[in-house]
C-alpha cells in the first residue's frame, strides 16, 4: 500500500509574546530596536506549541477529516502541511502533488475578469497553463457563470465569486488535496455540490485532509478522522468512533448521562433524575442515528415523595437552539395516577423519517400535575446526530441539495394529470 | 534520503492516479537548517506563476486608471520638463554639447525604471499577504514579477527618448548593443534592493515610510540630473559603489554616446552582483517565517 503522507513528530511553536505583538497590528522597526535596548525583554515571552509531536501516516486515496476546538492545532497543522509555515521540529513527507484550499478565492484580484481570475487563481494555487486551458470550460461550466466570465470579478455577487473560486481549486488535479472549512461559504446547494466533488476526488485515488466543524460533513466525506487537542493527537480512527469522542468531550458518550449520586443529580424533593439515554433501533446507546431509523429516548427518574401525578417530558432543540418539539409522557398506566417512590425509566421513541439531518439536543425535565413544581429540567442532557445517507429512500428523494426545516417527514403525495386537448 | 517503499510494482496500481511531471520525487517538510538552503527546484516548477504575476502586475496597473498606459509616458515626460527647467535652465549644469533633454532623459529613463519598481517591490510581499498566508509559492516571485512588470513601463517610456533623439536628430552610437547588458545591470540592482526592502518591510511595517525617502537620496547620489565628471578624485571609488551610476553612465554611453563608463564601472558591477547576492540571501531567511509575522 502507498503512503501519501507520513507524519513523525511534527510540532511548530509560537512564541505568545510574538503573537501578541500581531493582534496588536504589527511588529515595527522601533519596537524591535526598543526591546533590544531594554535588554532582550522578550524572554518573557511564553512559548506555545500550537503542534506537539503529532505523527501519522494517511494511504493514498483515504480521505481524512481533522477535527478538534478552536486552537487545537488543526489550521497549524495543514498550514505546516501546505508548506505556509516551518515546523520547528520533525518531518512530514508528501508523496505527490499538493493543493491546499485553505480559503477559496486567494489571490482573485478585483479588476480582472473572470476568466483572467481563473488563469491567476491557478498558478497561485499550482496549476500549469496548459492544464487551465484544459480544464477552462469545466470550471466555468461547474461555477455557472458563463455569462459574466468577461467581466471584472468585483461586479459578482458573492456567492458567484466563490463558486468561480472553488470551481478552479476543484479543478486542480492534485495527488492530495488539503481543505480547510470551504464548504462554509456558499449557498446550500453549492455547498453539496462542493461536498460531492470532493467525494469524486476521493474516489479517484487521490488523498485529501479535511478541516471541518460540521461533524455531519466529516462523517458524510470521511471514512477516517483525527482529533486534536492542545497540538495533540488525542484519536485517530473510524470517523464515527472520533467523532463520537469528540462530542463526548472525552471518554463518555454524549448519548447517555449518568447521575449516580442524588447530591449531584437535577431534581426537587418530589423526584430527580438519574439518567439519560439515546438508543438506536437496535437497542444500543449511539449518538449517530440513521434518518430512517426510530430514536428512542430513555430518562431514568426516582421517586422519593410519593403521592403526586407527574408529567415527565421531554424536549428537542436543534443546533439553531430551536424547541423543536416537546413530547408529554401520556403513559395511560401512569396517567392521573399518583406514583409510589420508586426507581422509574419512561422510554419515548421518535419515528424514522421525521427529524431532519442535524444535530439534536435533549432536554429531559419533569413537573408535578396539580400543584405545578418543576422538579427537574436538564437542557443538553444528551445529544445525538441524524445522518442522510443519501441513498435515495429518504424524504429528500432523490435530491441531493438542502432540505430546510426542523423535521423532514415523507408525507403522501397525489398528482392528477389533465392533457391538453 | 527518501524512506518510502520501493515502488509498487502491483498490478493493482492502476487505481493510482498517473503522477504528475511535478512531484515525481516526495516533498520532504522539516525545519530548514543552515543560511544557504535555496528551493531551486520549486522556482523552476512556479516558473509561470511568475508570469502570470507580471501579468497581472501590468494589466492591474492600468486597469482603472483614467488615462491607461499612457502614464508610463506622462510621468517621465512631467518630470523631464521640470528638470529641464530646473537644472538645464536656471542651474545651467554643464552637459558638454548635448541637448539637456536628451541627456536627462538618457539617465532618467533606468533611473525610473529602478525608482519605480524597487517602490512596487518594497511592498509587494505586504500587499499579498492574503496569498502568502494562505497559499504555498515561491514568496521570491513577488518582488521579483513587481521589478519585471517594471519592464512593460520601461519600453513604453523608451519611446519619448525615440522621439527625442529623431526631434534633435541625435542618432546613436553604436553602444547601443550593449544597452540590453545596462539594463540587466538595473534589474540585478533593482531586484536586489527590492528583495531587501520587500523583506525588511514584511518584518517591520515602519519601513515602507523610510522607502520613498531612501529613492529620493539616491536619485541625487546618481548623476541624472547632472554629469558624473562633476565628481573628481578619489570620490569617484566612492560613487562607484552605487551601482546606479554605473548604469546611468551605461545607457548615457549607449544611446546618447557619451564618455564610455570608465573601469569603475567594474566596481557597480560588482556592488550590483553584492546586492543581488546578499537581498536574495536575507529574503529567504525571512520567507521562512513570512506567513507567521506577515
Amino acid at each position: 500500500m502507498h503512503y501519501a503522507i507520513r507524519v513523525r513528530d511534527l510540532a511548530k511553536q509560537y512564541r505568545i509574546g510574538a503573537i501578541k505583538q500581531r493582534t496588536a497590528g504589527y511588529v515595527t522597526l522601533r519596537d524591535a530596536i526598543v526591546e533590544r535596548f531594554r535588554g532582550r525583554r522578550s524572554e518573557a515571552a511564553t512559548e506555545l506549541w500550537a503542534l506537539d509531536g503529532v505523527s501519522f501516516d494517511v494511504k493514498q486515496g483515504e480521505v481524512v477529516g481533522i477535527i478538534g476546538r478552536n486552537g487545537a492545532g488543526k489550521s497549524t497543522l495543514l498550514k505546516v502541511l501546505s508548506r505556509i509555515t516551518e515546523p520547528t521540529r520533525g518531518r512530514a513527507e508528501l508523496y505527490g502533488r499538493v493543493a491546499s484550499l485553505l480559503e477559496v478565492g486567494t489571490g482573485f484580484h478585483p479588476e480582472l475578469t473572470g476568466r483572467e481570475n481563473i488563469y491567476l487563481n491557478g498558478a497561485i494555487l499550482g496549476m500549469r497553463k496548459r492544464e487551465i486551458d484544459r480544464n477552462f470550460e469545466a470550471i466555468v461550466d461547474f461555477a455557472e457563470v458563463e455569462q459574466f466570465i468577461d467581466t471584472p470579478v468585483k461586479f459578482y455577487s458573492s456567492g458567484m465569486y466563490v463558486r468561480l473560486a472553488f470551481a478552479v481549486a476543484a479543478h486542480l488535479e492534485p495527488e492530495i488535496l488539503i481543505v480547510d472549512e470551504v464548504l462554509a461559504v456558499g449557498d446550500a446547494r453549492f455547498q453539496k455540490k462542493c461536498l460531492n466533488k470532493m467525494q469524486d476526488v476521493g474516489q479517484q485515488g487521490r488523498t485529501v485532509l479535511f478541516v471541518s466543524h460540521s461533524m455531519q460533513s466529516i462523517l458524510r466525506m470521511c471514512q477516517r478522522a483525527i482529533l486534536l487537542n492542545q497540538g495533540k493527537v488525542v484519536a485517530d480512527g473510524p470517523a464515527q468512533q472520533v467523532v463520537g469522542v469528540y462530542l463526548g468531550k472525552g471518554a463518555h458518550s454524549i448519548a447517555e448521562r449518568v447521575w449516580p449520586d442524588r447530591a449531584g443529580a437535577p431534581g426537587k424533593e418530589v423526584a430527580h433524575l438519574r439518567a439519560v439515554r439515546v438508543r438506536d433501533a437496535d437497542g444500543e446507546i449511539s449518538d449517530t442515528i440513521d434518518i430512517r431509523a426510530p430514536v428512542t429516548i430513555e430518562m431514568e427518574f426516582m421517586v422519593t415523595l410519593g403521592g403526586y401525578v407527574l408529567l415527565p417530558h421531554v424536549r428537542l432543540y436543534n443546533e439553531d437552539n430551536v424547541a423543536v418539539f416537546t413530547t408529554l409522557d401520556l403513559d395511560p398506566e401512569w396517567r392521573r395516577r399518583p406514583r409510589p417512590p420508586g426507581r422509574y425509566c419512561a422510554r419515548v421513541t421518535i419515528p424514522g423519517n421525521f427529524l431532519a439531518e442535524g444535530s439534536f439536543y435533549v432536554e429531559a425535565a419533569l413537573t408535578t400535575l396539580d400543584p405545578p413544581m418543576k422538579q427537574f429540567a436538564e437542557r443538553d442532557a444528551v445529544a445525538f446526530q441524524v445522518i442522510d445517507s443519501l441513498e435515495g429512500d429518504t424524504a429528500r428523494g432523490d435530491w441531493a441539495g438542502n432540505v430546510a426545516g426542523v423535521v423532514r417527514p415523507i408525507l403522501p403525495w397525489t398528482t392528477t394529470y389533465e392533457p391538453f386537448d | 534520503m527518501a524512506t518510502l517503499e520501493p515502488p509498487s510494482t502491483s498490478i493493482a496500481g492502476a487505481a493510482a492516479p498517473p503522477p504528475s511531471d511535478v512531484a515525481l520525487a516526495p516533498t520532504i517538510i522539516e525545519p530548514r537548517k543552515g543560511w544557504w538552503q535555496f528551493n531551486w527546484r520549486d522556482l523552476w516548477v512556479y516558473r509561470e506563476l511568475l508570469f502570470f504575476l507580471v501579468w497581472r502586475d501590468v494589466k492591474v496597473r492600468y486597469k482603472q486608471t483614467l488615462l491607461g498606459a499612457s502614464w508610463a509616458i506622462i510621468q517621465p515626460v512631467l518630470q523631464l520638463v521640470v528638470f529641464t527647467i530646473i537644472f538645464g535652465r536656471l542651474a545651467g549644469v554643464n552637459t558638454h554639447g548635448i541637448p539637456y533633454p536628451l541627456f536627462n532623459l538618457a539617465g532618467l529613463l533606468p533611473w525610473q525604471f529602478f525608482a519605480n519598481t524597487v517602490g512596487q517591490a518594497a511592498n509587494s510581499l505586504v500587499g499579498s499577504a492574503n496569498i502568502v498566508r494562505k497559499v504555498y509559492f515561491p514568496r521570491l516571485a513577488i518582488p521579483t514579477a513587481s521589478v519585471l512588470a517594471g519592464v512593460v513601463d520601461f519600453g513604453l517610456s523608451f519611446s519619448i527618448l525615440v522621439a527625442l533623439m529623431v526631434w534633435y536628430q541625435w542618432p546613436p552610437s553604436p553602444a547601443i548593443l550593449l544597452l540590453p547588458i545596462f539594463l540587466l545591470l538595473a534589474m540585478m540592482t533593482a531586484l536586489g534592493v527590492g528583495y531587501w526592502l520587500s523583506a525588511i518591510n514584511a518584518r517591520y511595517r515602519d519601513v515602507r515610510h523610510a522607502t520613498p525617502f531612501l529613492v529620493q537620496l539616491w536619485l541625487f547620489a546618481t548623476p541624472v540630473v547632472y554629469p558624473s565628471n562633476l565628481i573628481e578624485g578619489y570620490w569617484q571609488l566612492l560613487y562607484a559603489l552605487n551601482p546606479m551610476v554605473g548604469v546611468v553612465e551605461g545607457f548615457r554611453w549607449a544611446l546618447i554616446g557619451t564618455q564610455p563608463p570608465s573601469l569603475l564601472l567594474l566596481v557597480s558591477v560588482a556592488m550590483a552582483i553584492t546586492i543581488f547576492g546578499t537581498g536574495l540571501l536575507y529574503f529567504q531567511s525571512v520567507e521562512r517565517k513570512l506567513a507567521d509575522v506577515i
